[in-house]
């Protein structure tokens, strides 16, 4: 097997230094959403796939396996995660938040009452 | 027996010793392995290669041979028929077990796509099975001696000397056996000499473009597949066997 893209060359570290790290990404199945399983140090994405294959799609299933180098993610820092506090409290940006719901309660009671 | 059963299972014997020993020698490297990530990665292959042992171990013993552990375990040390190749100690460098490894999954490799067509129908579904598993132990290797080749100075030193030193052992793989014809009149195996031609042809291909020329007329290491091994065999088998052997000794747990 061949991966589609060639790789960057190898990352040369010193004695007691490590590899960069990359994000590992599972497929289950073909369609479902990439889930995030943990990351790998290796000296490039080549390598990456290689060890995160053994690591994280060895047991359960996998039909494809993403790795992206961690210094690529982009991320909110947490010193700012006040900015989701007040989303918990937001219940009518849910589904179940709606008043109709009760209204299908009712309606899935009553049909089974008839039967 | 028949010649076509002997053939056979000649044929299953040495592929398993070599798969049984060769499981064994990298699973020493667990615990000290260069990287965790690859300690891990290696001693999982490692552990299949056991399981391939295992499975055509189990095949013998639906030909009427022993159970597998017996087989495994209680056979005396020149009733194996593995190669030199697959005995010799891991030593300290990892490029030697890369350069084995890299070797010795591309003949794997090889073998089980000539016996996806074999006439005998478990060996086909086995050699089916193991082929997509091995399909992943090639890639592992290729891309590490490809990485290795191409890294520093030192590495590609390295490396470079690791496929040369083990040549003549990776070459003996190749040993024919005693039923060689047979194997090929009854379309059970394309017989070792033909899978040499085809192995030599993939490992050129790989190595060249990576700057590494090999003389593959170098004397092939033979004689496991008769019996003969290395002074290194009978001490990985009785290390191998400590556990069995308390058995005999009616050790209780």
């Amino acid at each position: 097997m061949e991966l589609s893209e060639g790789s960057a060359p190898a990352a040369v570290v010193g004695e007691h230094e490590h590899w960069p790290t990359y994000e590992v990404f599972v497929q289950k199945k073909r369609g479902d959403q990439h889930v995030h399983a943990g990351i790998v140090h290796a000296p490039n994405g080549e390598l990456a796939l290689v060890l995160a294959k053994e690591q994280y799609a060895r047991r359960g299933y996998c039909v494809n396996l993403w790795v992206v180098a961690s210094a690529n993610v982009v991320a909110t820092e947490y010193t700012d995660s006040d900015i989701f506090d007040s989303v918990p409290s937001k219940t009518h940006r849910e589904a179940v938040d709606y008043k109709v719901k009760e209204k299908i309660n009712n309606y899935i009671k009553s049909k089974k009452e008839r039967t | 027996m028949s010649n076509k059963v002997a053939a056979l299972k000649e044929l299953l014997y040495k592929m398993a010793d070599d798969q049984l020993i060769i499981g064994h020698r990298n699973s020493e490297w667990i615990g000290i392995g260069p990287v965790l990530e690859e300690d891990i990665a290696f001693g999982s292959l490692a552990q299949d290669k056991t399981g391939h042992a295992y499975n055509l171990y189990q095949l013998l013993e639906r030909m009427g041979e022993r159970e597998p552990d017996t087989i495994a375990f209680r056979r005396e040390e020149n009733e194996y028929k593995c190669s030199h190749f697959v005995e010799l100690p891991i030593g300290d460098d990892y490029a030697f077990s890369l350069a084995r490894h890299f070797y010795f999954d591309h003949s794997e490799s090889l073998r089980m796509e000539a016996l996806k067509k074999c006439a005998y129908p478990d060996l086909a579904g086995l050699a089916a099975k193991f082929f997509s598993e091995i399909k992943y132990h090639t890639f592992h290797a290729n891309t590490w001696v490809k990485n290795l080749l191409n890294g520093s100075e030192e590495s590609k030193a390295r490396m470079t000397s690791a496929l040369k030193d083990t040549l003549p052992y990776a070459l003996g793989i190749f040993e024919a056996g005693p039923f060689e014809d047979a194997l090929i009149e009854e379309n059970l195996f394309i017989g070792e000499e033909a899978l040499k031609t085809l192995w030599i042809e993939r490992i050129s291909d790989t190595l060249k473009p990576l700057g590494v020329d090999l003389d593959f007329s170098v004397d092939a290491k033979y004689g496991g597949r008769n019996g003969y091994h290395t002074e290194h065999l009978q001490p990985l088998l009785s290390e191998m066997t400590e556990v069995i052997q308390l058995e005999d000794d009616k050790m209780e747990w």
